[in-house]
């Protein structure tokens, strides 16, 4: 018995640390950031002045690259990742082919960040810098100033939107595969098409789950730094259009911490690190919020 | 059993190897303009002596606030403390201690990497966006012989904070009145135009994808990618190509005993103007926290050899060694280190 007790014992105490570590990562991200927070008062998140130089700070621009970069990184993969989910879990289901799928969108999620930055920098930008010129004399006309930079918002988000399918295809795929065999045999008794059922019964049946990986690859938009500090073109400046280079607040964090020399500047990056959790936190509950929502009662 | 005797072995060789050295290691983090030199160094003075000595570049910033915080040895920086800083120790003072010199160039990307050369009122209209295409008559009215595009200007800057972000700003605050007053000069500046790329080599990376860029990165960097960089006009009026030799030159007149200057704008005649020294950082009294006096005279005997023997290792990793005049004062000041009140070397 004092076994069984110590195994117990041994279990809570993990589980308290892992628990506890998020709540003093969270009092140090306060505690660092509160001479900005008492210095700038809430004015940091909507001010858009980030001059170390000046020791003038302000998150805004931070908060729209980060915001801007993952929620289009998110339009441009859900497709994609939806329609591999679907085709994995209910078409090719058990078939080699699968598989072969399988392992590939894997693949992609065993890939390092900074090789997704290079291969951004080295492909994505060329050929987003083409584009950008095909485009200039239309931007002239509609008064957008598109500058062929290749490096920017919509390069970024375009990395983020291929790094992120995994996450959203391989949770999706599995739920899809959760779907009562007896609901979609109902449904097929009916007279249903395979695309009804996939319409009507699979997707509704499963979509708790798949929106739980949606947010997942938000979660790892909304963090990524690497691969974006190397494509967004990095200019503290708010974001003017989908072409315009711009920084996340991660990026940011990476890019200007080891030589924040005076203390507001330091406090400063750590704030914006501070926005940054509470913004993913934030996004986590209203997710878990919505989940329980949409959750099918059985 | 044959690895674990093995490994067994291993060990008592590494533990007697250590005894019979008694060597004393060095702990010292900051700066990474100077961390390869520094790692030659290092390793040089190791096999030379026995005295390990551990040198991580995580950049001045937190080079200062490690040596501030007492958890290194010594700190190493690009830009000398400010004297907010040096009051943050009031009891027993930071010295600076330089030990090479760098430069930063101008590169771009023009057809032919041609040499061209540059005034400061055009390095400044440049960055401020001022001068938009390289057909501009202020380029290429210095330029005669040179066939330039008439591609727009596209400015690409560090975007980490920086040592050579500083060296670069604090010139051109020098030279431009109008530079001074919209951006100002530190490790990251508020850029009036342009693109960031990450180190030396996101800012060249850059630069060698789009025609028409410019940017600025270190001089050894330019020299070992084979970069086309610019010849800047300096104070005396002559266009100097930056060389080790003309960076050396570049300190010269009035350096103040404790060598907390900017040598950027040098009015020395041959100087390239855009040059600056880079520091280590240590206690004036070394006897501190639970520090043995061992330490303290591994300390002052590293830094006397990093600014004596170890110099000729400056020009084979393109930095510029320290000349005479900065010698002597780097010299007086080590000899200034104290252990209890007692000079450690005589």
């Amino acid at each position: 018995m004092r076994r069984e007790r110590l195994f117990r014992n041994l279990l809570q105490l993990a589980a308290w640390l892992v628990g506890l570590n998020v709540l003093v990562i969270s009092i140090t991200l306060f505690w660092g950031a509160s001479p900005t927070l008492r210095h700038f008062g809430p004015g940091f998140l909507w001010s858009s002045h980030w001059n170390p130089v000046t020791d003038e700070f302000g998150a805004l621009p931070f908060l729209a690259g980060t915001l801007a970069t993952s929620f289009l990184a998110l339009a441009l993969s859900l497709p994609l990742s939806l329609s591999m989910a679907i085709l994995l879990g209910e078409f090719l289901r058990g078939r080699w082919l699968s598989n072969v799928f399988k392992s590939l969108v894997d693949l992609i999620a065993a890939v390092p960040s900074v090789i997704f930055g290079y291969w951004g920098l080295m492909v994505l930008v060329p050929w987003v810098r083409e584009v950008e010129m095909q485009l200039m004399p239309l931007g002239q006309r509609l008064g957008i100033e598109i500058m062929p930079y290749g490096v920017g918002v919509l390069t970024a988000s375009l990395v983020l939107a291929v790094m992120i399918i995994p996450n959203t295809a391989s949770i999706a795929r599995e739920v899809l595969e959760l779907v009562p065999r007896d609901l979609k045999e109902a449904a097929y008794s009916f007279g249903a098409t395979r695309y009804e059922v996939v319409r009507s019964v699979i997707v509704p049946y499963a979509r708790s789950g798949i929106f739980a990986g949606v947010l997942l690859s938000l979660g790892r938009a909304l963090g990524e730094t690497m691969a974006v500090t190397m494509v967004i073109g990095n200019t503290n400046e708010m974001p003017a259009n989908l072409f315009a280079p711009a920084n996340t607040m991660a990026s940011v964090i990476a890019n200007e911490l080891a030589e924040a020399t005076t203390a507001i500047h330091y406090s400063s990056l750590v704030a914006v690190g501070l926005v940054l959790f509470l913004v993913t936190t934030g996004i986590n509950f209203i997710g878990t919020y919505i989940i329980k929502k949409m959750t099918v009662q059985a | 059993m044959k690895i674990v005797s093995t490994i067994l072995t291993i060990l008592a060789v590494l533990c007697l190897g250590g005894a019979a050295l008694a060597a004393e290691e060095l702990l010292g983090a900051g700066a990474t303009f100077p961390e390869p030199l520094y790692s030659k160094m290092f390793d040089v003075y190791y096999s030379q002596t026995g005295n390990k000595v551990n040198y991580q570049g995580i950049g001045s910033g937190g080079g200062i606030q490690q040596i501030l915080g007492k958890t290194v040895d010594f700190g190493g920086t690009d830009a000398f403390l400010t004297p907010e800083q040096l009051a943050k120790s009031p009891d027993n003072p930071l010295l600076h201690i330089p030990t090479a010199m760098g430069a930063v160039v101008v590169t771009y990307n023009l057809p032919g990497k041609p040499q061209l050369k540059m005034t400061p009122d055009v390095i400044a209209g440049i960055f401020l966006g001022q001068i938009k295409s390289w057909n501009d008559s202020r380029i290429t009215g210095l330029n005669p012989g040179v066939q330039l595009p008439g591609d727009p200007i596209v400015v690409v800057h560090r975007s980490d904070g920086s040592g050579t972000t500083f060296v670069f700003t604090d010139y051109l605050s020098k030279v431009s009145p109008d530079w001074k007053e919209k951006v100002g000069a530190g490790t990251a500046v508020k850029w009036p135009l342009g693109l960031g790329g990450k180190g030396n080599p996101g800012v060249a990376g850059l630069v060698q994808q789009m025609k028409g860029a410019v940017g600025y990165v270190e001089l050894s960097y330019a020299k070992k990618n084979n970069l086309p960089y610019a010849v800047v006009k300096n104070r005396a009026g002559n266009f100097i190509v930056p060389s080790i030799k003309s960076v050396s030159l570049a300190a010269g007149a009035s350096m103040p005993d404790d060598t907390r200057v900017s040598i950027t704008d040098t009015d020395t005649k041959d100087g390239y103007p855009i040059s600056a020294f880079t520091w280590i950082l240590v206690y004036k009294e070394q006897a501190y926290g639970n520090r043995k006096a061992s330490k303290a005279k591994a300390l002052a005997k590293l830094l006397w050899w990093m600014t004596h023997e170890g110099q000729k290792y400056n020009a084979d990793l393109l930095y510029a060694p320290l000349a005479g005049d900065v010698k002597a004062k780097a010299e007086k000041i080590i000899k200034s280190v104290t252990f209890n009140g007692q000079p450690i070397l005589k």
